[in-house]
């Protein structure tokens, strides 16, 4: 399902890479919707009420639902159990390693760096290489050559994007980078966004969680049983097919190469547990716009600002149905993509996106 | 010796909050402290020249508004990732009610 080699060379220190630099498209002025610094910042506004509720809340289902897994192994009433156990380890991890990075999800930066640390272990990130990449990805996002964490390049290998759901291949990268990074290893790529002095951190880390996955490794050996595995490392696989349901949809089928968040970000309205799980990420475009917003801060936001913005997915649905018809095109086309309209109320795209002669954008 | 030079009313900042002022081809970042001191520093983020002043003060930190970096801007130190340099400060003097920074 994989269409002719791309003419977008995705690499880190590849052509694009380059070019980017060069053009000025890396680390450019980005588009912004005006808000009065007053009101921004009350957005901005930091506490640890919300974060700590919802940590309880999910410490408390993740035990409970781990040990009824455990009490109940062995028998067919440990699905249930597993089901909730692996979202919530394999996906709900995602957003919250992405909102304590921040350092917006609480007010007291040691809850951030606590929560930020358990939750890069179970989504399988290392806490400092994926810092910095997250960092070059608010800098570049979807700037191609640039940008680390575009999850689908073009043309759309969709092979890969389905086996996402069920976490094989980031869990076998995540693996091989921890290996290599345990060896005292860091890529060429790794270090056009670590800097120097933080590499040591990123070894560091490898090495303590191959010693953690070891001694799980040992303990299932030791008691002939798979359930260490399910409790630790698996849920990465069984349990991540949330987080790429969501994440596939933050920038999937949009533009890449521009510097306006709302051609190439989406926000999808999405039901409460959802929510909970994504920590609000699906008001993506506000997250990137303006990231010092605290999560439980982004739906006053999105209110604030969304007569500027493209009409928000009414669905996660809706948005598999938008989006799944242009990763098909891509593969015929690399240069299509999905240009979201505005609202009349918004100011209008810069020209030279409008004016865009290279893409046959949708409607 | 530098002069010292008038940037704000000190009226114009809130406090808890910070301010930017451009002079000379350059832009700093005038901070006004919670318990209501005032502070200057370089105006762009070490880390990507980004303007400070549109991030969050929260007691003695400023915030980055692009990647969260924070620094101390009493002490200009860079307090963790992604900024690893120091920002330069500037003495400041309230003088009938005028926010003035020493600009060397």
């Amino acid at each position: 399902m994989t269409a002719a080699p791309s003419r977008r060379d995705y690499s880190l220190i590849g052509r694009d890479a380059k070019l980017a630099v060069e053009t000025g498209l890396s680390a450019a002025e980005w588009y912004h919707t005006d808000i009065p610094r007053k009101q921004m910042k009350e957005l901005m506004q930091r506490s640890d009420g919300p974060a700590i509720r919802d940590t309880a809340i999910w410490l408390t289902a993740l035990v409970v639902s781990g040990a009824g897994g455990a009490w109940f192994w062995g028998s067919w009433w440990c699905v249930p159990f597993f089901f909730v156990y692996g979202v919530l380890y394999g996906s709900s991890t995602d957003s919250r390693w992405h909102e304590c990075g921040h350092g917006t999800a609480f007010r007291t930066q040691w809850m951030n760096d606590a929560v930020y640390q358990i939750a890069c272990f179970m989504i399988m990130r290392n806490p400092v290489t994926w810092r910095w990449s997250h960092t070059r990805h608010h800098t570049d996002t979807i700037i191609v050559g640039r940008d680390p964490e575009i999850s689908v390049m073009r043309p759309p290998d969709l092979v890969r994007a389905l086996l996402g759901f069920v976490g094989v291949l980031d869990a076998w990268h995540a693996m091989s980078d921890m290996l290599r990074n345990a060896a005292g290893n860091i890529s060429a790529a790794e270090k056009t966004f670590i800097p120097e002095q933080e590499q040591g951190k990123a070894i560091r880390i490898a090495r303590i969680w191959t010693a953690i996955y070891a001694a799980t490794i040992a303990l299932a050996l030791y008691t002939g049983s798979f359930l260490p595995l399910m409790l630790v490392g698996l849920p990465r696989l069984y349990g991540a097919w949330h987080h790429v349901m969501v994440g596939l949809l933050q920038h999937g089928g949009l533009a890449d190469n521009v510097t306006d968040h709302r051609l190439n970000s989406r926000t999808v309205y999405m039901n409460p547990v959802s929510r909970f799980i994504y920590w609000n990420m699906n008001y993506h475009v506000e997250h990137h716009m303006f990231p010092m917003v605290p999560y439980h801060a982004l739906p006053r936001l999105h209110e604030l600002i969304k007569h500027d913005l493209p009409a928000p997915t009414p669905s996660i649905l809706a948005g598999y149905r938008e989006m799944i018809p242009v990763f098909l095109r891509q593969l015929r086309n690399e240069d299509y993509f999905l240009k979201r309209e505005l609202p009349p109320t918004a100011r209008p795209y810069r020209e030279e996106f409008h004016n865009d002669t290279v893409a046959a954008a949708a409607e | 010796m530098s002069d010292w030079v008038e940037a704000c009313a000190a009226d114009d900042i809130d406090e808890e909050d910070v301010m930017r002022f451009d002079h000379g081809g350059r832009t700093f970042a005038i901070y006004r402290s919670p318990d209501d001191e005032f502070f200057a520093t370089d105006g762009l983020c070490t880390h990507e020249k980004v303007h400070l002043a549109d991030g969050l003060v929260m007691d003695d930190i400023i915030e980055c508004p692009k990647h969260n970096g924070r620094f101390n801007y009493k002490t200009g130190a860079a307090r963790g990732a992604p900024v690893c340099v120091n920002l330069r400060t500037y003495p400041v003097k309230v003088d009938a009610g005028k926010v003035l920074i020493q600009i060397g």
